[in-house]
């Protein structure tokens, strides 16, 4: 049997309104090199000023994994050539990053594990290499350039593609709650390098690693594993052995292939950057940030099962993300509806809206009072659930409120009886035959006469009183 | 007129004997007739010159001035001026035009100065000659066939022959300290973190200090109150508070205990040696107390600096690739092709040389032989330093083995070459601040005295230096006109 060893290197860019080093704006997608003041694009003489804003987050983040707070950390510079390296060498942390030894604690199979962070450290992004804007050239654009990045170690804890992606959700999930980073995938904030290895189960050895670069989704990190483990394995069943290097994963292949030796066989030759000072971070920094942590996943899971009554399964989905957990939270507010009503409201019928339109979280067009109106109509039996879910679908695209949809298109249920009750009596007249038939036992037939009603009343009679109207007549009758 | 210090020039133009153009141009007219010859500015910028000085001019008329209103000064061109070549002495940057002013150059304009241009250094502060600039090699003003010391030879031997009243420079092992001792003239290289670097073009950063040439310590005190100061663009620069330094020059001197360390004395040459003699004679006339010392572990600086200095310049100087700025090798083939040969043909042979020894020094396998132990050493001597200040105030010696050297002969032993740094680069190891005065001459070229202080003592340093200028003439001896072509 072969056991796989996995451990994750993230970069997660962090949230911060300027660079890691210069004043220039750190806004996604403006116009090309718009963004890169002297600083950033390495010209003669200009010297880096460390954003203390990066600092903080980086403490904030070493808290929340229990991590150790380095009281010095150092930066130093990691020499290589790129075009989209100004300077030629990248301002990181080496032999003392900001924070060392941390944890977190997926969640798998019902059974929590933890997972180990060697170290997270601050560094500097690299601009970006665009290669097919003209025909033989290459273009560079240095808006990224000097982008806050924390690395993100783990230890080799990982054991299977699943886990990885746990993993990487979990880590997701914490630096948003963190607001130390947006997280945004698509945009390359939240990248990861994966380091994998296989191994008998009896050896005590680790095999030898190849590292796969830059993935940039979940499902890229669990297809690019699972492909390299039974690349590793094959190799090894077949007598063959694993080499050391450094892969890039590509989706529409599905497959990982070596990066050229040339991009990989860098002695970076780092050493302390003398521009810089070391940072120095005091107890009383560390204490108050420490105050100001918000609730995190962890907790916000034990307070949604125990306060909200959800189930383990449900709340998972729920503080997964920060805003969703936001979301549910404010729908509930008004402490006039169930909470396993709205949770389930939410996992289903929000999620697949948001799903649907490609919107995050953060951004959701209804409102969480606007929800609670809408779910609070359907408990007044004033809507049916399944008109319910119609509506919503309207606010979801038309940003309009449920009760101006209701009163606009008639949406209203018909709960009154004697209205009802007249119905009723008719679609029993209309099928006497259906009634005879349903009286000699074929019972079955009594969701025929509720679907006629509603045939009638194109949907809006109310499903209790037609049941409890239909149920009484035909009783009688028997 | 060329004769005058700054502070004499300063009077005549606050009691408007001159205007600030009249001087411009009279500079520039020096600068014209004689720099042909001697090589020291890269860059002159006359019509800049001209044009300041005359806004300068009205705002004298307005009775509005500023602590260097109208004095024509001199920029080494490592430091970077808006809309005037930059080139640090380097094909590399031969046409680079940087869209911002060094902070240096910046709190000199925003004094009153006027810059007249841009000065000839060692190829990016590389070199103790001046003989590894791209533009030629610099003439020592007391002799042509003689080298002005480096890297900041511009700079020194402009002032030296007065073709400006003072200049700026900077010090890395001995760059302004050296050509100072050589050309005649006074310079002080400050306490590393006094002067920003913003803006300065980087040899070595933990070593690189801005610092200034004049005629005299009194003027070197004027121009060092001016750039002195914290900048928030540069994270090593200090917060510790600017003291007027003139002013300091100005007060009465107390006797000092002053250090002089064995190890700078030690087989240095007869005549140089009486010269230094003669110096500590005079202060012990004033009454200083001299007490030997031992700094043992300096005979180590020049080999720790020659691994600590390439090392960061082997980093420092990976951003002149050919890819966004300066030069770049035309018809290449690839990427690489254009990162070589941009780079081989771009720098010169003491550039590559130090990148090459920098990189093996910084090399996996390599860094804690040399990188490391390099700095353990540079503790070593700081410790020393700061032992020994703790009963000395000042520390005194030569501040060359010798006097100016001929031009090429030095050129192709580079070992020979950095050991004329050899009483130098100590200071800048331990970051302290240092000044070279002139103390006599050997075979008419002279011979420079270097003060050497505790960190942030420069007031100390200038106060000294003043007043053994008040007591004696060196500084006042000037080239031979003959040799600049005046009768």
């Amino acid at each position: 049997m072969w056991e796989t060893i996995i451990g994750l290197e993230v970069h997660t860019q962090l949230r911060t309104k300027s660079k890691i080093f210069s004043s220039a704006s750190t806004d996604f997608g403006s116009e090309q090199n718009t963004q890169a003041c002297a600083i950033d694009l390495g010209l003669p003489g200009v010297l880096p000023v460390l954003n203390k804003d990066v600092v903080f987050m980086a403490i904030k983040f070493g808290l929340a994994i229990n991590g150790k707070i380095a009281k010095k950390s150092i930066f130093a510079r990691k020499n290589y050539f790129y075009p989209d390296l100004p300077k030629g060498y990248q301002i990181s942390q080496y032999e003392l990053p900001i924070v060392e030894s941390g944890s977190i604690n997926i969640f798998h199979k019902d059974k929590s594990k933890k997972i180990g962070i060697t170290r997270a450290h601050l560094e500097e992004d690299a601009g970006k290499s665009v290669h097919d804007l003209f025909d033989d050239k290459s273009a560079i654009d240095l808006n990224r350039a000097g982008t806050p990045l924390i690395e993100i170690v783990s230890e080799p804890d990982i054991r299977s593609a699943e886990e990885a992606v746990i993993y990487l959700k979990k880590l997701h999930s914490l630096v948003r709650y963190l607001e130390i980073s947006d997280g945004n995938m698509e945009q390359g904030s939240f990248r990861c390098d994966a380091n994998v290895s296989v191994k008998k189960n009896t050896d005590k050895k680790l095999g030898i690693r190849a590292e796969i670069k830059n993935i940039n989704s979940f499902k890229f990190v669990e297809n690019a594993i699972n492909f390299e483990v039974n690349r590793q394995i094959n190799l090894l069943e077949n007598g063959n052995s694993v080499i050391q290097e450094t892969r890039l994963y590509d989706p529409i292949k599905n497959e990982t292939r070596p990066m050229r030796s040339k991009e990989e066989a860098n002695d970076y030759r780092y050493f302390p950057d003398p521009d810089l000072l070391p940072v120095v971070i005091d107890s009383s920094m560390i204490e108050k940030i420490k105050s100001d942590m918000p609730e995190l996943p962890d907790k916000r899971l034990e307070r949604f099962i125990k306060s909200y009554k959800l189930s383990e399964y449900d709340a998972n989905i729920l503080i997964a993300d920060k805003f969703l957990a936001n979301y549910f939270e404010e729908t509930l507010k008004a402490n006039n509806l169930e909470s396993k009503i709205v949770a389930n409201w939410i996992i289903t019928e929000i999620l697949a809206l948001a799903k649907k339109s490609n919107i995050d979280t953060e951004n959701f067009p209804v409102e969480p009072n606007n929800l609670n109106e809408l779910l609070v109509f359907v408990k007044d039996d004033i809507i049916s659930s399944k008109q319910a879910k119609e509506i919503l679908q309207r606010m979801w695209l038309k940003g309009e409120k449920a009760n101006t949809i209701i009163e606009k298109e008639g949406f209203q249920q018909i709960s009154d009886s004697t209205e009802l009750d007249k119905i009723v009596e008719n679609v029993l007249k209309n099928n006497y035959k259906s009634v005879e038939e349903y009286m000699s036992g074929k019972t079955k037939l009594f969701g025929f006469f509720v679907g006629q009603v509603m045939k009638e009343t194109e949907g809006k009679a109310n499903p209790k009183i037609v049941n409890e109207l239909l149920r009484g007549k035909l009783d009688k009758k028997c | 007129m060329y004769n005058k210090t700054l502070v004499e020039l300063r009077e005549e133009i606050v009691t408007k004997k001159v205007s600030s153009y009249e001087l411009t141009k009279y500079f520039l007219e020096r600068i014209k007739k004689f720099d042909k010859e001697i090589n020291s500015f890269i860059t002159i910028t006359e019509e800049y010159a001209l044009k300041t000085a005359k806004k300068i001019d009205q705002e004298i008329s307005k009775n509005n001035m500023r602590a260097l209103s109208g004095i024509p000064l001199a920029q080494k061109d490592i430091f970077c001026t808006e809309n005037v070549k930059t080139t640090c002495g380097s094909k590399m940057l031969e046409s680079f035009v940087s869209p911002y002013d060094a902070t240096v150059v910046k709190k000199l304009k925003n004094a009153g100065s006027v810059m007249l241009g841009k000065t000839n250094m060692d190829e990016f502060a590389m070199g103790s000659s001046n003989e590894t600039s791209f533009f030629g090699e610099v003439k020592n003003p007391w002799n042509f066939e003689y080298v002005p010391g480096g890297s900041s030879g511009g700079s020194a031997s402009s002032v030296a022959a007065r073709l400006v009243p003072c200049s700026t420079g900077t010090d890395t092992g001995g760059s302004i300290r050296q050509p100072a001792s050589l050309c005649g003239v006074s310079g002080i290289k400050p306490t590393y973190g006094r002067v920003s670097r913003y803006g300065m073009i980087a040899f070595a950063s933990s070593l690189d200090q801005a610092g200034v040439f004049a005629k005299t310590a009194k003027d070197c005190a004027l121009l060092l109150t001016e750039i002195a100061g914290y900048d928030e663009k540069d994270s090593t620069s200090a917060e510790e508070k600017v003291i007027n330094y003139f002013d300091i020059c100005t007060k009465k001197f107390k006797p000092i205990t002053i250090g002089v360390p064995e190890e700078f004395l030690d087989g240095l040459d007869n005549e140089v040696r009486k010269v230094f003699d003669d110096a500590i004679e005079i202060f012990k006339k004033e009454g200083c107390k001299i007490k030997k010392i031992n700094l043992s572990n300096s005979k180590l600086g020049v080999s720790a600096y020659q691994v600590v200095a390439p090392a960061e310049c082997s980093s420092n100087l990976s951003r002149y690739d050919g890819v966004r700025y300066g030069y770049r090798a035309k018809n290449v083939s690839d990427l690489e092709d254009l990162y070589k040969r941009s780079r081989s043909e771009g720098f010169g042979k003491e550039v590559k040389r130090r990148i090459l020894v920098g990189t093996y020094a910084l090399s996996a396998g390599y860094y804690d032989a040399y990188y490391l132990k390099a700095q353990k050493i540079r503790q070593l001597i700081t410790n020393d330093f700061l032992e020994a200040f703790k009963n000395v105030d000042l520390i005194l010696g030569p501040t060359t083995p010798d006097t100016a050297f001929k031009i090429g002969s030095k050129a192709n032993d580079p070992i020979a070459m950095y050991l004329s740094d050899v009483y130098t680069v100590s200071a800048n190891l331990a970051g302290l601040p240092a000044m070279s005065i002139p103390m006599g001459f050997k075979n008419e070229l002279p011979l420079g005295l270097q003060i050497i202080g505790s960190h942030f003592d420069e007031d100390k340093i200038l106060s000294l230096a003043s007043h053994f200028q008040e007591i004696t003439n060196w500084h006042d001896h000037q080239p031979k006109q003959k040799l600049l072509g005046l009768d």
